[in-house]
């Protein structure tokens, strides 16, 4: 019963590692990866929110780009949000606000 | 799994009793959740298989289980609200409703009658018949002015079918007796500090922990002399010292307690705090390897094994009791989101999300003795838990 799934995952790193000579494309899917499982355990899996608040595109229309890139990169002083600067650029950190308020890609 | 579950359907309908059929107990029966699929798998501890698969649960971010007192029946509370009751010999959905926004986790009563969700949106918790997932009574988590309801996080069935919860942005705590489940009473235990964003309770189901995030500290309940309110412990247990960021919320609910002593995770630091629960004070601390997630003694309490939080996440560590020192590092796999002892503590399995697989180890060893394929997986929950308070 697991076969498919197994072939599946191969398939799946074969994809990556076609891509593998671009960089920026492999690190994207490690940061849709990362939002949706790491900042998903507080945010939800579908980033409906958690312990944290929603991260949908309809809960994020009155946020700016330029301020969701700022909490991501430096957390929120007196909440749960931890700064993620030591694991991301700040470009990275800009294109995960600009995809966050457009909805996150699967 | 075809197989197993037809032969079980047959014997279902025929009263089960086939002689040397597949007739079986759930004793060392348990499920893994599959996190992103929203299925879960159906194993078992004693050949270490897997004997189904039940999916449609929805959105299992963050999924508990709790167990009917019989074994048979697994409750699975889903982020999206879900409250899915699978039947564990039938490899079934029983039941399945969506019965808030957004929820944490639940618990079941001392009786077994009762089924009770936790929920963030909107907060407050929600008691259903076990049998037929009726709902019975609401308790809406409403705090200061009245304006405003809180998540509610850390709940637990306590004695007397009661249940204890914590407020997390109201920093209160609730005992509900649920003996009149259609009319339950309520004593809110206000002002035990900022940001409760879990809890536990004690074996024996006589004390209830809540720990804070907002501040260093645990906020403890005597559930014995809940009209005492709570105390604080480990108050301070930071010294002072600016923590460290926290990339996951540590859980408390586990096997947290090994003999006399509590072993629960620091917030902000690298250190499992180890606390006498005789007379409450810090026993000692334990440096470790990441922000602790989970920190479950093995059944015996010689060892206490504990996980951590992004990006710390690929280590599992053994603690002592004795001595209070790491004694082994473990590398299961990539993203290690939870670990389950079997009831008389000979194996652990352990959950690699990002590896896709559960492993399993001999606890003794150190040795893998299966690894078992598994989408996303995150928590295990055997059925042992059926037995015992705070499960």
């Amino acid at each position: 019963m697991f076969q498919p799934r197994l072939l599946a995952a191969a398939g799946l790193a074969l994809t990556l590692s076609a891509h593998a000579a671009d960089p920026q494309d492999a690190r994207r899917a490690v940061l849709i990866e990362l939002v949706r499982q790491d900042c998903g355990s507080c945010h939800g899996l579908t980033l409906k929110g958690g312990l944290g608040p929603p991260l949908l595109p309809e809960a994020l229309a009155e946020r700016d780009v330029t301020l969701l890139e700022s909490v991501i990169l430096n957390g929120r002083p007196g909440t749960a949000m931890p700064p993620w600067r030591p694991f991301l650029t700040e470009a990275e950190a800009r294109w995960i606000a600009e995809q966050l308020k457009r909805g996150w890609p699967q | 799994m075809k197989q197993f579950a037809s032969i079980v359907c047959v014997l279902v309908l025929t009263g089960c009793a086939q002689p040397g059929g597949t007739l079986r107990g759930t004793g060392d029966m348990g499920v893994v959740v599959e996190r992103a699929s929203g299925s879960v798998l159906l194993i078992e501890t004693t050949h270490r298989s897997v004997l189904g698969q039940v999916p449609g649960l929805g959105d299992l971010s963050h999924a508990s289980v709790v167990y009917s007192r019989d074994g048979r029946y697994a409750y699975v509370f889903g982020r999206d609200g879900g409250l899915s009751k699978v039947d564990l010999l039938t490899v079934r959905l029983d039941k399945r409703i969506v019965q808030s926004g957004n929820a944490i986790g639940g618990a079941i009563s001392q009786d077994g009658r009762l089924i009770v969700a936790a929920n963030y949106t909107p907060g407050g918790i929600r008691i259903f018949d076990a049998g037929t997932l009726e709902p019975l009574s609401e308790i809406a988590s409403v705090y200061g002015d009245g304006s405003r309801r809180s998540k509610v996080v850390g709940i637990a069935d306590a004695p007397g079918n009661r249940f204890v919860f914590s407020l997390f942005e109201a920093g209160e705590i609730w005992v509900v007796d649920a003996s009149d489940p259609r009319a339950p009473r309520v004593t809110k235990i206000r002002g035990i500090g900022r940001q409760p964003y879990d809890g536990f309770i004690t074996p024996d189901g006589r004390h209830y922990v809540a720990g804070l995030y907002g501040e260093d500290g645990l906020a403890l309940v005597d559930l014995w002399h809940v009209e005492r309110g709570a105390r604080r412990i480990l108050a301070g247990y930071g010294r002072g010292e600016a923590p460290l960021p926290v990339y996951k919320m540590p859980h408390l609910r586990g096997w947290a307690v090994a003999g006399r002593l509590a072993f629960l995770p620091a917030i902000g630091r690298h250190e499992v705090l180890v606390v006498d629960t005789e007379t409450w004070r810090e026993a000692g601390r334990v440096k470790v390897h990441g922000q602790p997630v989970f920190a479950v003694a093995q059944p015996g309490a010689r060892h206490v094994w504990v996980n951590f939080a992004f990006p710390h996440n690929g280590v599992v560590q053994v603690i002592d009791v004795p001595t209070l020192e790491v004694v082994k590092e473990l590398h299961p796999g990539r993203a290690v989101l939870h670990l389950e002892f079997t009831p008389r503590g000979e194996q652990v399995w352990i959950s690699s999300r990002d590896d896709n697989v559960v492993i399993v180890y001999d606890a003794a060893r150190y040795t893998e003795l299966a690894r078992i394929p598994a989408e996303r997986p995150s928590g295990i929950f055997l059925t042992a838990r059926a037995l015992m308070t705070g499960f």
